[in-house]
């Protein structure tokens, strides 16, 4: 019992994960990391990370078998060859789909943080207000003031490139150097800036570094192979970034293949007292115990822990108290924008690839704008010159066209819109005693899907891409749409809620669980709502901020 | 490399349409696949590593079509790319079984076409009668993608195209002969001036 004890215990090594084991040891409390998947150590690990596309056998594509093999993660460009130990085993682990739900899970030590795609917004206030305006929902607890330090914090940790564009909409940051847009982007996002008052075309505001940063991470080479881990540490993620630091601190016990099955919950002292775990290995389980618990498991997987404990006290779980647990699934829907041709520019080329886009904050449903349904969408999108895959219709096999093709063709660009999508409580997921994974345990039940609001968006996702887009002189803009289910933006949110009132959210303001006050959820079961910018960021906020609050209140005894 | 920005926006395609098989410039349509081909994926994945559907000479029989796709000029060829043994990996494993059988019984068809044209078979053909072969076949395929629905089966020239496309452009040959690869740039810029006749990159 002893040795299984710590000061902290952080459940998930992600993005959130790896920033409370950082924060928490770096206060000087011995912490343990649990992991469910195997360890991912950096550099060594990637192993695609320097080949060549002919070192590829199928050039990263996808094989039948692959297909078989993963029956959710075919469903978009995830499944490909190059980084598939990345992605998890399905098999292993089902889940069920009362309503098509694209989970697209990383279960290793870094989870999705090695993959993820990196761009990092600040939230404001058109966003922390937003529920108590239109009177949806619940409001947030917090607002923009209360992050904003923690965002500075976060980002001069974890290195964010962007510019200083001083829109109200999208908060400027600690930043490091912005990278480039290319010629093409820039004057298309001139003409925007010509033609729409409250539109603005920026350069994406990205996790990658510009120039060297802490624990000897190289800044941005300009590869583009940042899903397949980067030897040059040049995007955050818990191997390049938060692990390194929090392992310098000699505070840190890290454990891969521990599967948390439940919290501990001591129902004299109205906390938890530690986890149980399951050795992913072994299939044995031990018991570790601390006095306070960052519950890190990723949104879905943090409410899956947070219904299987406790259960002699709530049915439904710790935290399931207000009836919220598991509910008010959010995400960003996408998949619906435009792309055409740009004519000229034929002396004007790229060098490098840059791991980065154009980004459009929103602007439906602001300073003044009115729509059919409420909150809006962002851009990202991007500009560049045709390669060899491309189509020349006047040409059909030969000499000449082998080198047309070895040539760049026209400069195209496109945009997708990232709409909000809002929290609607029947939007759940519940756990499904019939069905089990490899270890026995039950899995997770999905049925959510996005409504009318949503749908009215993508109207405008498409028809506002298409008109900025033909404004800005691009020729043959085609709209499209094509089709999203939940889960597939990858941001998944919502299903432990913070709020006011522990009758109708899961976490206070702090993000502790209303019921028991030493666990505190940071990930995306946390949002109260989803805006529409990429969350990541602001979870490294949030965690940062409850780990401080947590510091304070052991210090008080209150824990 | 793809993310869900270039996936999405730039919509990447192969000679105008999704590429067949297993996709690779993701369009949002999933392959057409009957349950029947599902049914006869899980069999061969149940069976171990999978067989080759060519043999070494149909394999070597395509690397002489994919030359004539794509020849040597100033720079090599498919040829040099032994684009034929990239094929047999790729009809193997990513093709669905129904796909697998419209591609080998295209390799007969094209013998067939040979004959009809030029009366005699494609290896002992010219490279102009060669060439004149190939691009009717090549017409005959952009035709028939005019009006193709996902439903009915694809042609199988428009395959050997593409995996012609596919294996030359991304093999070392191709990458680093034909056109530009650049391992580690190390920088980027927006605005390098192009004239034509310069090397596209190999990669985005």
């Amino acid at each position: 019992m002893e040795k299984n004890t710590y000061d902290a215990i952080v459940i998930g090594s992600g993005i959130s994960g790896g920033m409370a084991a950082k924060e928490l040891t770096e206060k000087g409390l011995k912490t343990i990391m649990l992991e469910r998947g195997r360890n991912v150590e950096h550099i060594k690990d990637y192993v695609n990370a320097n080949k060549a596309p002919w070192e590829l056998p199928h050039r990263g594509g996808k094989t039948q078998q692959m297909i078989e093999d993963h029956p959710v993660l075919k469903r978009d460009y995830t499944l490909n060859e190059s980084n598939l130990n990345f992605w998890v085993n399905e098999k292993e682990s089902p889940y069920t789909e009362v309503k098509p739900f694209d989970w697209f899970r990383g279960y290793q030590v870094g989870g999705r943080s090695l993959m993820w795609g990196r761009q990092s917004y600040r939230w404001s206030d058109y966003d922390f207000e937003a529920n108590a305006k239109d009177g949806i929902a619940v409001d947030w607890p917090i607002r923009y003031a209360d992050l904003a330090p923690w965002y500075s914090h976060a980002e001069k940790f974890a290195g964010i490139s962007g510019n200083r564009d001083g829109l109200p909409q999208l908060p400027d940051g600690d930043f490091m150097p912005p990278m480039e847009m290319n010629i093409v982007e820039k004057d298309v996002a001139a003409r925007i800036r010509k033609n729409y008052k409250d539109r603005h075309m920026v350069i994406g505001r990205t996790a990658n570094i510009t120039r060297p940063h802490n624990n000897g991470r190289v800044n941005c080479q300009y590869r583009n192979k940042c899903w397949l881990g980067c030897p040059f540490g040049a995007y955050f993620s818990t191997q390049s970034a938060t692990l390194p630091a929090a392992m310098a601190t000699g505070n840190l016990t890290l454990r891969p293949f521990s599967i948390v099955t439940k919290i501990l919950y001591d129902k004299d002292t109205k906390r938890a007292k530690g986890v149980e775990v399951l050795d992913a290995e072994t299939n044995q389980t031990y018991e570790y115990y601390a006095k306070v618990i960052f519950l890190n498991a990723s949104a879905l997987n943090s409410a899956w822990v947070l219904m299987n404990s406790a259960t002699d006290i709530w049915d439904g779980g710790l935290g399931s108290s207000s009836g919220e647990l598991g509910h008010n699934v959010m995400d960003h829907h996408f998949r619906a924008g435009a792309h055409g041709e740009m004519p000229g520019y034929e002396d004007k080329y790229v060098y490098g690839r840059r791991a980065n886009g154009i980004y459009i904050p929103r602007y439906r449903n602001l300073f003044g704008d009115k729509r059919d349904y409420i909150r809006g969408f962002g851009y990202q999108g991007s500009a560049g010159r045709e390669g060899w895959s491309r189509e020349i219709p006047e040409m059909s096999i030969g000499g000449e066209f082998k080198d047309a093709l070895s040539e760049p063709g026209n400069w195209t660009m496109g945009i997708t819109g990232f709409g909000e999508t809002l929290p609607y409580h029947d939007n759940k997921i519940t756990l499904d005693k019939t069905k089990k994974d490899k270890w026995g345990l039950p899995v997770l039940s999905m049925d959510a899907a996005i409504r009318d609001n949503e749908q009215k968006m993508r109207v405008d996702m498409m028809a506002d891409a298409q008109e900025m887009l033909e404004k800005a002189g691009l020729k043959n803009v085609k709209t499209y749409n094509n089709g999203y289910a939940m889960g597939g933006g990858i941001h998944e949110m919502g299903t432990a809620r913070m709020g006011r009132d522990p009758k109708t959210s899961v976490l206070n303001k702090y993000n502790q669980v209303w019921d028991a006050p030493n666990v505190y959820v940071t990930d995306g079961a946390a949002m109260t709502s989803a805006a529409c910018q990429n969350p990541s960021l602001t979870y490294l906020a949030m965690t940062a901020r409850a780990v401080d609050h947590a510091f304070g209140e052991l210090k008080k005894m209150n824990l | 490399m793809m993310n869900r920005r270039d996936a999405l926006a730039r919509v990447a395609l192969l000679m105008g349409g999704a590429v067949i098989g297993a996709d690779y410039f993701l369009t949002g349509c999933s392959p057409a696949s009957t349950d029947k081909d599902k049914a006869q994926t899980k069999d061969t994945a149940a069976k171990g590593p999978l067989k080759d559907v060519l043999n070494p000479e149909q394999t070597a029989y395509l690397t002489e079509v994919s030359d004539t796709i794509l020849p040597a000029t100033k720079t090599p060829g498919a040829k040099a790319a032994n684009v034929g043994a990239f094929m047999n990996v790729m009809v193997r494993d990513c093709y669905t079984p129904a796909d697998q059988e419209i591609f080998t019984k295209g390799m007969t068809q094209l013998e067939e076409a040979s004959q009809k044209m030029n009366g005699k078979g494609f290896l002992a053909s010219t490279p102009a009668q060669r060439t004149a072969l190939l691009t009717a076949l090549d017409a005959e395929q952009k035709n028939y993608a005019k009006t193709k629905t996902p439903e009915q089966p694809n042609h199988y020239f428009r395959m050997i195209k593409e995996l012609t496309l596919l294996g030359f452009f991304t093999s070392e040959v191709g990458a680093t002969q034909v056109l530009r690869y650049l391992p580690v740039p190390g920088k980027y810029d927006g605005n390098v001036p192009y004239k034509k006749g310069d090397r596209a990159w190999a990669t985005t």
